[in-house]
């Protein structure tokens, strides 16, 4: 076992390795590729053989410690490393779409100047992600969340030259602090009522300490906690950075959607799910929150016109569905489709850029068309990709996200579920869009350059995977028991199924009658616009939050609490002004001062008498 | 015998001079002076005070006074010649309205 734990302990190790090598170092591409490339490899191998060695196992915890951190007192935190079957999924996804994606940014990142400091961000960014799922405390965790967050902006932000991407960059920072603020409250809050930060024993001491009945500190902090998930997974209502976050490089986007970043809310809510399971009123929120999320992107994935923003907002939907999953209680299944998600959206993303690495960074679905005959790879990968997202039967979103809905049916919420539907329906209808536009129909432009050896051979790696990775991690559902369902009438069985060809055919019909990107009535065109906004939640904080803010410093921008100290100051240098004329060094004004005091001393002395 | 209200308004035209002086000379020495005159309208003062208040020449408390203040004003005086002298050497003038160096 100890050998294992060795291993364990590689797995963070190696990728921020690599990162502190290539900082201090100054090797040639080619050694930088090799170095990234391979340390991320390496962990994807490492994970691989702790699946084979674990796959049939159930139920098996394995420990490793880096060292002591922090020892004061009672509060003790050590960088200890947990692998339970949760974290043997997310780390093999981590390390697994994270390789693919290394690999693929060699070629996609090849003309770049600064080759080596992508490289160096990229494994940074993997290394705390892997902290982050392998923590066995929460402050780890914190700790991973955080690296998570800086290196999300050094990537978003990373062709720096560029003011639009520093906003960018600036907001997704912003935004995800706001939940990471909530989130550290709730350490605080944790630790002073269950004194330990140790994930496992904060679940089993959670219900020892708080109950059912008496769960008003336990739902403060999991809604807490909650906030700090609603941030980094571009949740309502902080979900509006993501689509921003599309300013840096396109590998970067498949890296954030899929892999790290927004699946580390998911799984904070997962690894936590026996204490969330304290407070029903919170996990309804969270399936509420999910719910309205995945409206939210679907529609808004609708009407985009630039195709990464179509990606980016399809990603805060598909997170919505793990949210909502979450929210019933079936964190197995959420878990499932996040690794499913991770597969298909990377694949997406990395299709993507390869298509736009072809025709010169241009973004705008409407300019391109009938790309399949001279793009053959990046049509198959695409529609693979699109198919899967559609959850068309036997792809890998099929098998998750109708887990999701058999779940939701099983919970007994209704509602829920036909949003859920319509969701999918939506889905289905844009990424059929995406599809018909980008590759039928008229050709536009002409692609001058092909993919790369290395940009295909990921892309047809995730193909694979996209298609054939809806197998349930048996471990997961061990540890999360799903519930029941058995009651499933025939149309909540067979709706899902027949609805993606429904809208995938309505979407042929209006594609056909080459209606995409017109509009005619007003009305409509007041609806698309407020829905390519992303429901205009980018103007309502901007007049709810930033220009009141704006207004006070604007009030303040002379600092209104020093006005009192500086009238006390100017106070008392008049009052020196005036009295330093006295003290003009002339002896004779001396004297007249004192004569002139004498006689108004006498004169005043004498009329009090007068008037006794 | 004089009115007292005469010597009351000697003593204060003498004081009023002596004021006057201090106020309007520029000399050091002139001011001293001054000073001198002052002190003797205030100890003209004190023996109409004693004259006034007795029936009898017995009472001399304003004479004895009138003394002390002598001696206090010739040592005060001693000691402020002495002074304006040494200042005298150093500066060749003793004009105070340019000896003001002590505000600085």
């Amino acid at each position: 076992m100890t050998n294992y734990s060795n291993l364990l302990s590689l797995i963070p190790l190696l990728p921020i390795l690599s990162a502190v090598i290539l900082l201090f170092s100054n090797p040639s591409r080619l050694w930088v590729s090799i170095l990234a490339v391979g340390s991320i490899t390496s962990v994807a191998l490492i994970s691989s053989f702790l699946n084979y060695v674990y796959w049939q196992q159930t139920d098996f915890i394995l420990k490793a410690s880096l060292g002591n951190w922090i020892s004061i007192a009672e509060l003790s935190i050590s960088f200890g490393l947990y692998l339970d079957s949760l974290s043997l999924v997310m780390i093999t996804i981590i390390s697994g779409v994270g390789a693919l994606i290394h690999l693929y940014s060699t070629g996609f990142m090849s003309q770049d100047k600064s080759f080596k400091r992508y490289f160096i961000y990229l494994n940074l960014f993997v290394s705390a992600m892997l902290f982050l799922v392998l923590a066995d405390n929460l402050l780890l965790l914190y700790l991973g969340w955080e690296g998570v967050g800086l290196c999300s902006y050094l990537l978003i932000g990373f062709w720096y030259q560029d003011k639009n991407n520093n906003l960018a960059a600036n907001k997704a920072f912003l935004m995800t602090r706001i939940g990471d603020t909530a989130m550290a409250i709730g350490l605080f809050l944790l630790f002073t009522h269950l004194g330990t930060l140790d994930i496992q024993e904060i679940q089993v001491k959670a219900h020892t300490v708080w109950s059912l009945s008496d769960n008003t500190i336990a739902s403060i902090c999991c809604l807490l906690l909650l906030g700090g998930a609603v941030g980094k997974s571009a949740q309502f209502p902080l979900q509006n950075w993501l689509p921003d976050a599309m300013a840096g490089p396109t590998p970067v986007s498949a890296l954030i959607h899929a892999a790290t970043m927004v699946t580390a809310g998911i799984y904070l809510i997962a690894r936590n799910s026996q204490l969330f399971q304290l407070a029903p009123d919170v996990l309804y929120v969270i399936a509420l929150i999910g719910t309205f999320t995945l409206l939210l992107g679907a529609s808004a994935a609708m009407v985009q016109s630039d195709l990464k923003r179509i990606l980016a907002y399809s990603t805060i939907s598909q997170l919505g569905y793990m949210f909502l999953a979450l929210g019933v209680g079936a964190s197995a299944s959420a878990v499932f489709h996040l690794m499913t998600h991770a597969f298909f959206k990377a694949l997406l993303f990395l299709s993507a850029g390869a298509l736009i690495y072809s025709l010169h960074h241009e973004h705008n679905i409407f300019k391109m068309g009938g790309l399949f005959k001279k793009l053959p790879v990046v049509t198959v990968s695409f529609a693979i990709g699109c198919s899967a997202l559609a959850s068309l039967p036997f792809t890998s979103g099929f098998f998750s996200k109708e887990l999701i809905l058999e779940q939701v049916v099983a919970s007994g919420h209704i509602t829920l579920w036909w949003a859920a539907v319509l969701g999918a329906f939506i889905t289905a209808f844009y990424s059929a869009r995406l599809f018909f536009i980008v590759f039928l129909g008229q050709a536009q432009l002409s692609p001058d350059t092909t993919p790369t050896k290395s940009m295909s051979l990921a892309l047809i790696i995730l193909c694979l995977f996209s298609l054939l990775g809806g197998v349930q991690p048996s471990g997961l559902i061990s540890l999360m028991p799903p519930l029941h369902a058995d009651n499933l009438t025939n149309l909540q069985h067979w709706l899902p199924i027949i609805l993606p060809f429904i809208a995938i055919s309505f979407a042929w019909w209006i594609f056909k009658k080459s209606q995409f990107g017109r509009t005619h009535t007003s009305l409509l065109q007041g609806i698309h616009q407020l829905l390519k906004s992303g429901w205009a939640f980018d103007h309502i904080y901007q007049t709810i939050f930033i220009q009141p803010f704006k207004y006070l410093c604007q009030l303040n921008q002379y600092d209104v609490i020093d006005l009192f100290y500086r009238f006390i100051e100017k106070v008392s240098c008049i009052l020196n002004n005036t009295f330093s004329q006295f003290q003009n060094g002339q002896l004779r004004s001396y004297n007249a001062s004192l004569v002139i005091f004498c006689i108004l001393a006498f004169a005043w002395f004498i009329s009090g008498e007068l008037i006794k | 015998m004089i009115p007292v209200s005469w010597i009351l308004f000697l003593s204060l035209s003498l004081f009023s001079i002596g004021i006057f002086g201090v106020l309007a000379r520029r000399n050091l020495l002139f001011i001293l002076i001054s000073l001198e005159l002052m002190l003797n309208a205030v100890v003209i003062l004190f023996i109409a005070g004693s004259r006034y208040h007795s029936s009898s020449i017995a009472n001399s408390d304003g004479q004895i006074m009138y003394l002390l203040v002598l001696t206090l004003a010739a040592s005060e005086i001693a000691v402020g010649l002495s002074l304006v002298i040494s200042m005298y050497r150093q500066h060749h003038h003793l004009d105070i309205d340019k000896l003001n160096k002590l505000r600085d």
